[in-house]
This record gives structure tokens, sequence and C-alpha cells, in this order.
């Protein structure tokens, strides 16, 4: 288990003050004009030997896509752009960063605007987050109000200013093209790439686009030094990570753990154990609703990482795990992220746009039972033509819960099949 | 993908009162020069809440202008997004979390607590104007499961139980504390956490 003082987050809970002050005593803001000190370069090499990956689903190393920023300024402004539209299903992570530890964030926003080169930050809180978004902007008139940003940030001749931006309810301005768009004032919907948001992002300007959590703990990286983040988990899993635990446990909460945390020690260490005790246990999201689901036996010996859970073909995404217990309807369960995905989704591709809704009306089906048992393979094919189809990874997230539940599941699908056919007969005769 | 249509405006005529245009003003005064058209979200907040808790086609418009936008552009948003209301809602606004991590909590009983209690189906208002309910997607909340929003404030950790009484104190006219209705602190687990006891002072320095 990861040790007390090793854990950023100390004010996880919001068991303190998340102003200023508070802050200051948890250590944000000290010595920030030392770490933007290190220079750009400094601060992207410490970043990438620290081996931290971005923490808003993807696993890219922060440190390289922090380097694509152009190294010269050809005019243009640059920009970075924190992803605070928290809206994957299971996860809850960046809002209590947002609302109890606003000033972790924005320290970690000068520190990566300055290694990006960046004039100016925007923070792209959901819509829905609006307790959030006051508590970030009266940090960050603190922190104006301070010197720690403005003309002269933390005395270090910078000039920096960061800005919230909300977002109006739209899962899809998440995926960082549709947020860039969503941004300038459109409908959020995802750009084709390239280019890249590092050659041109908003306003046509290179921008990076980063989780709340990456940016979050990468100040904290540079004081204690980047051999002390990557001694914590293992080799290119580094580091400590939020982990949102829902559902069928006794005590759901957030947790900040070491990376690697074998997933069963995870829930039973501080989510009071699987409703019912282990064995009860029927099958665990460890991701968010994107990644497949893994059964029992794969639960009880998987170790909470990237390369872990992409080993069992799953994923760590946003590192929210999401249990379910025996009592759960598995197809209800994944047909209720079928729905979630259909109204989610932009309606750009079209792939995506009827593969979605056509994708939840046939899970409906099998939750009733009302299908035949060719509809299974049918229902496969379809998440396997969608899957890498269209823009963005929407449409790769709508279709893996499904293949998951049929990897893991298909017996229990096919028998609901066959039940609902028997009661027919009886009915008929 | 949002599917909806406006309802007519009876009122037809809108523009921002003197408070909200200084800071529709402040809004665009935070991106630079020419891109007045990223506060257009902002904007229509300010609308939404001037006139009611809904957008009408006039305000629409008149944001447009405000920010030099075709009128098509800012529709487009505002029928996008699905926190726009395009239709009237009630004094207070119901929306229950329905995904998976609430459902598997109890979110369907609490929309149907609500529903039964209200005698309203989603999108309708109560006779008294007072309110509305609404099947809404992850909210961002789920170690807090199941959870509503109600304008703009959350309530979580709820049982149908608790989701009525709320109800009843807000037609009451009192004051609901916000959050987990549990007594547990943001998403600390229930009983008080089991870590964060030993933070070195000031955090960090210890290592």
């Amino acid at each position: 288990m990861l040790q007390d003082k090793d854990r950023i987050f100390t004010n996880l809970y919001g068991l303190h003050d998340w102003g200023l002050k508070g802050a200051r005593q948890r250590g944000v803001w000290d010595g920030t004009k030392k770490l933007l000190e290190l220079g750009r370069d400094g601060i992207v090499q410490q970043i990438k030997d620290s081996q931290l990956r971005g923490r808003g689903g993807a696993g890219f190393p922060a440190g390289l896509k922090w380097s694509f920023m152009p190294k010269e300024n050809d005019g243009r402004p640059h920009y970075l752009v924190v992803n605070a539209d928290e809206s994957e299903p299971g996860s809850c992570k960046d809002r209590e960063i947002l609302r109890n530890d606003p000033h972790r964030l924005l320290e970690g926003c000068l520190v990566a605007g300055f290694a990006m080169g960046a004039e100016a930050c925007y923070i792209y809180i959901r819509g829905e987050y609006v307790l959030e978004s006051q508590r970030l902007e009266a940090a960050i008139e603190q922190a104006n109000e301070a010197g720690l940003l403005g003309k002269d940030a933390c005395g270090s001749g910078w000039p920096y200013h960061i800005h919230v931006h909300r977002g109006a309810g739209a899962y899809i301005c998440g995926e960082e093209t549709a947020l860039l768009e969503s941004m300038e004032g459109k409908k959020g919907q995802p750009r084709l790439k390239p280019p890249f948001p590092a050659a041109m992002g908003l306003y046509g300007c290179p921008t990076t686009v980063t989780n709340v959590e990456t940016i979050a703990v990468s100040p904290e990286i540079l004081r204690r030094g980047a051999d002390w983040w990557a001694a914590l988990g293992r080799p290119n899993n580094t580091g400590t990570k939020i982990f949102s635990i829902s559902g069928h446990v006794e005590t759901p909460c957030n947790v900040e753990e070491v990376m690697g945390i074998p997933m069963r020690e995870l829930i039973e260490k501080h989510a009071g154990g699987v409703r019912g005790g282990w064995d009860n246990l029927l099958a665990v999201i460890p991701g968010g609703s994107s990644v497949p689901c893994l059964p029992r036996p794969t639960c009880g010996s998987v170790l909470m990482d990237f390369d872990s859970l992409r080993e069992v073909k799953s994923g760590l995404g946003t590192a929210a795990v999401i249990v379910m217990d025996k009592s759960t309807d598995i197809v209800a369960a994944i047909a209720n992220l079928s729905h979630f995905y259909m109204h989610e989704s932009c309606g750009q591709c079209t792939p995506c746009r009827e593969g979605t809704g056509w994708m939840w009306r046939v899970m409906e089906r099998l939750v009733r039972g009302d299908a035949n048992i060719e509809d299974i393979d049918a229902l496969l094919e379809v998440t396997y033509e969608v899957e890498g189809h269209t823009i963005c990874a929407l449409g790769d997230a709508a279709a893996w819960p499904i293949q998951g539940l049929i990897r893991h599941f298909r017996p229990e699908v096919e028998k609901r099949i066959l039940d609902a056919k028997k009661r027919g007969q009886v009915a008929a005769e | 993908m949002k599917i909806t249509s406006y309802r007519r405006d009876p009122a037809k005529e809108f523009s921002f009162t003197p408070e909200n245009a200084i800071k529709a003003k402040a809004f665009i005064a935070r991106y630079p020069e020419g891109r007045q058209a990223s506060a257009v979200i902002s904007l229509l907040y300010l609308a939404q809440a001037q006139n009611g808790g809904w957008v009408s086609p006039a305000a629409v418009e008149h944001v447009a202008e405000v920010l030099d936008m075709a009128p098509i552009r800012v529709h487009e948003v505002s029928t996008f997004y699905t926190m726009f209301n395009l239709k009237p809602a009630g004094k207070h606004l119901i929306q229950v979390c329905r995904t998976t991590p609430c459902w598997l909590r109890g979110a369907a009983e609490l929309t149907r607590a609500c529903q039964e209690k209200l005698g309203v189906g989603f999108k309708e208002v109560t006779g008294d104007g007072e309110f509305s309910i609404m099947e809404v997607e992850c909210l961002g909340a789920c170690a807090n499961a199941p959870m509503v929003q109600i304008n703009d404030d959350y309530y979580e950790d709820l049982t149908p139980e608790r989701l009525c009484e709320i109800i009843d104190d807000l037609r009451a006219g009192k004051e609901v504390p916000i959050g987990p209705q549990s007594g547990r602190t943001c998403s600390a687990p229930e009983g008080g956490p089991a870590t964060l006891k030993d933070v070195p002072d000031p955090a960090g320095k210890g290592a």
C-alpha cells in the first residue's frame, strides 16, 4: 500500500482548506519559481524520466506529448488546454482535484504551460460541475492576486493567464479535438487528425490538451524528482493514481494508490470489499465504461496498471473501477452503457451514429432474451465494423464493452435466449 | 446526440439585462480578439438563466448578434449541448443520473420514486411549475452513487425516501444540504478515510 508521505492529493476528501492558504500548507506553490528555472527542456526531460503516462485514459507518455510543441515560436501563440470534461462513466477523480485542491492544478498549469512556451491556459470543465468551476475561478483569482499567475507569474518574468471555460453537457467534448471545436464556439465534433493539436490546435495555434490529474501531479514530480516517481509502481507504469471505486462495494470512494496495486487489494483495502464478500463478485469494469469487463477469476490476480490490464484484453482507462456483484444483470449493465454511447455519439460518422443505436437496440433484445443465438455473432460483427472506422475513439468505446460481455459472459447471453424461447413454447402450448 | 425542437416563443423579444451584458463582455474578454465565438456557451447560460431556465429562439438570435455570429451557428450549439433547455422546465429541474455506476446502486428506483411523487413523466412540468424531471447520462459522481442534480447542485448517496424528502423541502422553500446525504465528506469512504492520516506538515516535505 502507498504510504501517506508519497500521496500527492492530501486534500482529496476536502477535509481541509481548498484555498491558497491551505494549499500552501500542503506544499503547493512551494518554490515554483525554482521549478521554472529548470527551463523548458529541463522540465520536459524530468517528466520524460519519471515515465509519467497521461491520466485521461489513453496513457500516452506525458513528457513526449509535451515535447511535441514547437520549440521556436513562429508568431502564433501556444496554448495549454486542460481537459476537465470528466464524463467517463465510473470516473469521478478530477472533480476532487478541481474542488478540493484547485491550486495544485493551477501550479501544474503554470509549470506545464511554461514547458510548452504557452502564454495562456484554458481549463475546459464540464458544464455540470458548477460548484467546481466556481472554486476554480476563485482559486485563479487568489493566485492572480498573490502574483503566482498573471503578468509576472511567480516572479519568473513569464506572463501567464489561466481561464475557465465551461462545457455544456457533451461527453464527446472529452475527446481532445472535439474539445477544441467546442472551445471555438462550435458543436463538439472531433476533427480528423493529422494535423495534430501540437501543430494546429486551438484557433489553429500549437496546443496541447492534457488531463487534470496529469497536470496536477507534475509540479510534485519536479519538486521531489523524477526518480521518486519512477520508483513507485512498475517500470513504464509508474507513480500514483487516483482510483474511483464505484458499484457493489461496501464503501465506494476515491483513493490515491500506487500504480500496479492488485485489483483485489484495492477493492478490499479501500472500498470495504465486494458486497457479500469476494466470492459474490461477478465482474469488474476496471477503467471506466469504455474498457471491457473482467470476470472474477481474472480480477483476483490482475494488477491495476496500463500494461497488466492490456494483457488481459482490458485497459486502465481512467482507473474507474466499477464493481458488479452476482445480483447484477450483466447484460442489462452493458446495455445501459450502450445507451450511453448512443446518446453521446456526436452524429458525425455514420458507423458510430447508426451503429451505437443499432447496438443498443440489439442489446435491449438480448436483455429480454428476445433474439436468436446467431444474433450474438451478428452483434459482435457490428462492433468490429464500428471499431476503428470512425474519426474518434467513441466508436471503439461503444464496441469494447459489448465485446467484453460476449467474451466472458456468452453462456449467460445464450441461456437467456434459450430460456425465452422455452417460455414462448410453453405459452404457445 | 440531442434531438429536440424549440418551443414557440411567446415573448418573442429578448435582450440581455445591463447586468448580464457586462457579464457577457467579461466572458468575451477571456478569449483573443476576433475569437468571441468561444464565449457562446457562457452567453447561452446567461440567456438561459435570464429567460427563466430555458433558451428561446429569440435568446439565441440575441446571443448571435452580441457575438457577431450567424444565428444558425448559435442554434447549432444550443441544440447540440444537452444542458440547454429548449422548452420551459420546472423551477427545480431534477436530473437523475441513469448510467451504469448509478444504475447499479438504484438509479432506476430514484427515477420511479420521484416520478410517482410528482406525477409527471420526463421533461414534463408539474402543474404548479415547481418541478420537472429528466434522465441524464453520467454526471461524474460515481463514487457517490446514486445521485441527482437539481439545478446547479449535486445531491449524492441518495435513497428514494431521501430524494422524496428533498423534494418536499424544496417545495416548502427550506434549505437542503447539498452533496452526500449519507453524512460523509465528498468521496471519502463511509466511516472515514483509511488513508491520509499520516500526512507530514506541510505535506510532501517529508519525502
